[in-house]
């Protein structure tokens, strides 16, 4: 139950989905309210695919249960299906067909009537950009427009919950940009939006984030809540004209709990926040380090997954990798 | 409303897709077409026209009547009047002619006589296959020439030869092997189109992503299938008819049975084929294995295994019963029955059985392996 009372549009317990031996996602539980864009966190084969697939109606879970749209996935996987929208990053739409007869396509997939396709179509033009373009193959068009047209065709049938599968991977900055502006948009309306990402600055546009790791929920709450973790901590950022040296030293001190490459800077975590920059200055001028920078800084989202993943990684003794790319 | 429109639109969505595809279109339309017209004309066995030059040293009634019986049995043309035997190689080396026939002296004479006497036929033999047709024509009319001449020389006595054959080729009276062809390349044809055609197309989905978008829209797998295969069995059946209608014009076809028959059999045949693409679609992942297995599994056993071109009964008693597994093999025996001989299905409902049970078969397995997809 949430804050207002209102059931939420997704609810997720103990969800659990093997496939023989293997544990994809483990005992994975969160709600998503109406209206809120959820971000979920975790590298290449964390189980977020395969969590979103068993939301769907996809997948069948193997225990533990969802329930999509007030419908357990479970038990009714075709009555989920009408309720939601999915858009995956392959931007799924027939090239060869013009944007027009991929949305009458779609519309027709969903059962929309005509009066309802012909207003929905209208909005998805609108929505895309794509006015004047309808008779386009939606192969030659550029990645944003594809991508705005496949959430259009996604939407068709107005979902209340749509889902989002790194659906801003191979677009331009601007195009990511108004990408975000409509999941805002969507969110503002009341849709409850669970998008997964590998871009850690689009991450911070979400209301509340989950990380997911070795198919466990490695961490939940808001951006501010997860960067909490770090309240007893301290991250300095350090830069100095040979890095890989500048973290051998770092790692060295006492002070220090783990160091991490953030573009040609380092960031180091410090295990307590009374811990004073002009500590870890001293100890790299007495290695015969002169960093060029040291300062105190606020943790990103990147700190945080790179924290969570490690510690959640450490108890599964698997190796971790950061999500890929974006990490600017 | 809802099975019906979404069938509809996934129907009218392949069907744009194929208008699209120029590269598809042209081989469901243009290469069935192509393949009957170079089949009809080149893969036939018959000779007709068979240059022939002619050495006759009788120059009598008997002989005239000898040498026209060859030029008006359709088979052979006068190419070359040989006069002496030194002609008959250069004629021969410069392929001017592909046979000499040589009437000795004395051909008339013998023959009135009621002696024995015999005619030389020379025949170019770099083709063995035309060379042996060539000889069994010869044959075939010397004996008919000489059997005419013996009721003559007996003229007033009522015995005929002892024994005397009075061959009746029925539903193909002049042997062309055209007619034999044709019920084959429809079978062929089908193959490619419904086969082939309906598991790329959806292997094609799988590759694009297209699959995964649509299985998460609520259509449900029957419809989709429904909606996939229909055009690709319109479009098969309408190729199917086509051949047959080319066929009757160029070829003259006879169509002696029912055009219902036909349309019966052509869609019990394409329901299994298509079910058989559908089928392939489940295993294969990307196109290139999906042609391959459909060419394996399909197109050869149908070139090769179904009676097409080679009679089943003079093959090896293991590959007999293979062909039992092959659904052209029944189509081609019904198809033949339909368009050569005219029966009712009375006489070839075991082969529309075997076809149904094909079809049923496969489309359970696809069903199957489909709804382990799907869900």
């Amino acid at each position: 139950m949430t804050a207002n009372g209102a059931a939420p549009a997704i609810d997720v317990r103990h969800l659990t989905r093997r496939f023989g031996a293997f544990v994809a996602v483990d005992e994975v539980s969160f709600e998503v309210r109406s209206g809120e864009v959820f971000g979920f966190l975790g590298s290449n084969g964390a189980g977020k695919s395969t969590t979103i697939r068993m939301l769907c109606g996809l997948l069948r879970p193997t225990s533990g249960t969802a329930i999509v749209g007030g419908i357990d996935v479970g038990r009714d996987p075709e009555g989920v299906k009408r309720r939601i929208g999915y858009m995956s990053q392959r931007f799924s739409l027939y090239e060869q067909l013009t944007v027009d007869q991929n949305i009458t396509f779609f519309g027709g997939a969903y059962g929309l009537s005509h009066e309802r396709l012909a207003a929905r179509r209208a909005f998805v033009l609108d929505m895309a950009g794509l006015r004047g373009r309808e008779r386009s193959l939606a192969g030659t068009l550029s990645a944003g427009w594809r991508q705005r047209l496949a959430l259009g065709c996604a939407i068709l049938h107005e979902p209340t919950i749509v889902f989002l599968d790194e659906p801003t991977g191979g677009v331009d900055p601007l195009s990511r940009r108004r990408f975000w502006r409509l999941i805002d948009d969507m969110a503002q309306a009341g849709v409850a939006v669970l998008v997964t990402t590998h871009y850690l600055d689009e991450a911070e546009h979400c209301h509340r984030i989950a990380i997911i790791q070795a198919g466990r929920l490695a961490a939940l709450g808001t951006v501010s809540e997860l960067k909490g973790i770090f309240e007893s901590r301290r991250i300095v950022e350090v830069r100095a004209p040979r890095p890989v040296e500048l973290m051998r030293a770092l790692d060295a001190m006492p002070e220090v709990e783990k160091t991490s490459i953030f573009g040609t800077a380092v960031h180091a975590v410090l295990r307590s926040s009374r811990t004073d920059v002009a500590v870890v200055t001293d100890r790299l001028a007495a290695s015969g380090i002169t960093p060029t920078a040291c300062v105190v800084v606020e943790p990103s989202l990147e700190d945080v997954f790179l924290d969570v993943a490690l510690s959640a990684g450490r108890e599964a003794g698997g190796a971790v990798a950061a999500p890929g790319g974006g990490l600017a | 409303m809802t099975a019906a429109g979404k069938v509809r639109a996934v129907a009218v969505k392949e069907m744009r897709q194929i208008l699209r595809d120029r590269r598809s279109l042209l081989i469901l339309l243009f290469v069935p077409a192509f393949f009957l017209l170079v089949y009809g004309y080149a893969l036939s066995f018959d000779l007709r026209n068979i240059r022939l030059g002619v050495q006759d040293n009788d120059r009598s009634a008997a002989s005239r009547e000898l040498i026209s019986a060859f030029l008006n049995s359709g088979y052979f043309e006068l190419a070359a009047d040989v006069t002496s035997t030194g002609e008959i190689d250069g004629l021969l080396d410069g392929s001017d002619v592909r046979a000499v026939l040589v009437i000795p002296a004395r051909f008339g004479a013998d023959v009135r006589a009621g002696r024995r006497t015999t005619v030389q036929m020379i025949v170019n033999g770099d083709n063995a296959n035309s060379a042996t047709t060539v000889v069994g024509y010869t044959f075939g009319l010397v004996s008919t020439v000489s059997a005419r001449f013996e009721l003559e020389s007996r003229a007033g006595s009522s015995a005929g030869p002892p024994i005397a054959v009075e061959p009746r080729v029925w539903y193909n009276p002049e042997l062309r092997s055209t007619l034999f062809l044709v019920p084959g390349l429809i079978a062929y044809i089908a193959m490619l189109t419904a086969v082939v055609s309906t598991s790329l197309s959806i292997v094609r989905e799988t590759e694009a992503g297209t699959m995964e978008q649509v299985r998460m829209a609520p259509i449900g797998p029957l419809p989709y299938v429904l909606g996939k295969t229909l055009p690709f069995f319109a479009i098969s059946l309408a190729s199917a008819l086509g051949i047959v209608a080319v066929a009757m014009l160029l070829f003259d076809l006879p169509m002696r049975g029912s055009w219902l028959a036909l349309l019966g059999a052509v869609s019990l045949f394409l329901v299994g084929a298509v079910g058989f693409g559908l089928l392939i679609s489940t295993v294969a992942e990307t196109q290139q294995v999906a042609f391959q297995v459909a060419l394996l599994t399909s197109f050869l056993p149908t070139l090769m295994l179904s009676g097409f071109i080679f009679p089943i009964s003079s093959m090896p008693v293991v590959l007999q019963v293979v062909t039992y597994a092959v659904p052209a093999r029944y189509f081609l025996t019904a198809l033949r029955a339909i368009v050569l001989k005219g029966v009712g299905p009375a006489v070839f409902w075991q082969e529309l059985a075997a076809l149904a049970l094909f079809a049923a078969v496969i489309l359970t397995l696809a069903s199957l392996r489909l709804r382990r997809q799907w869900a």
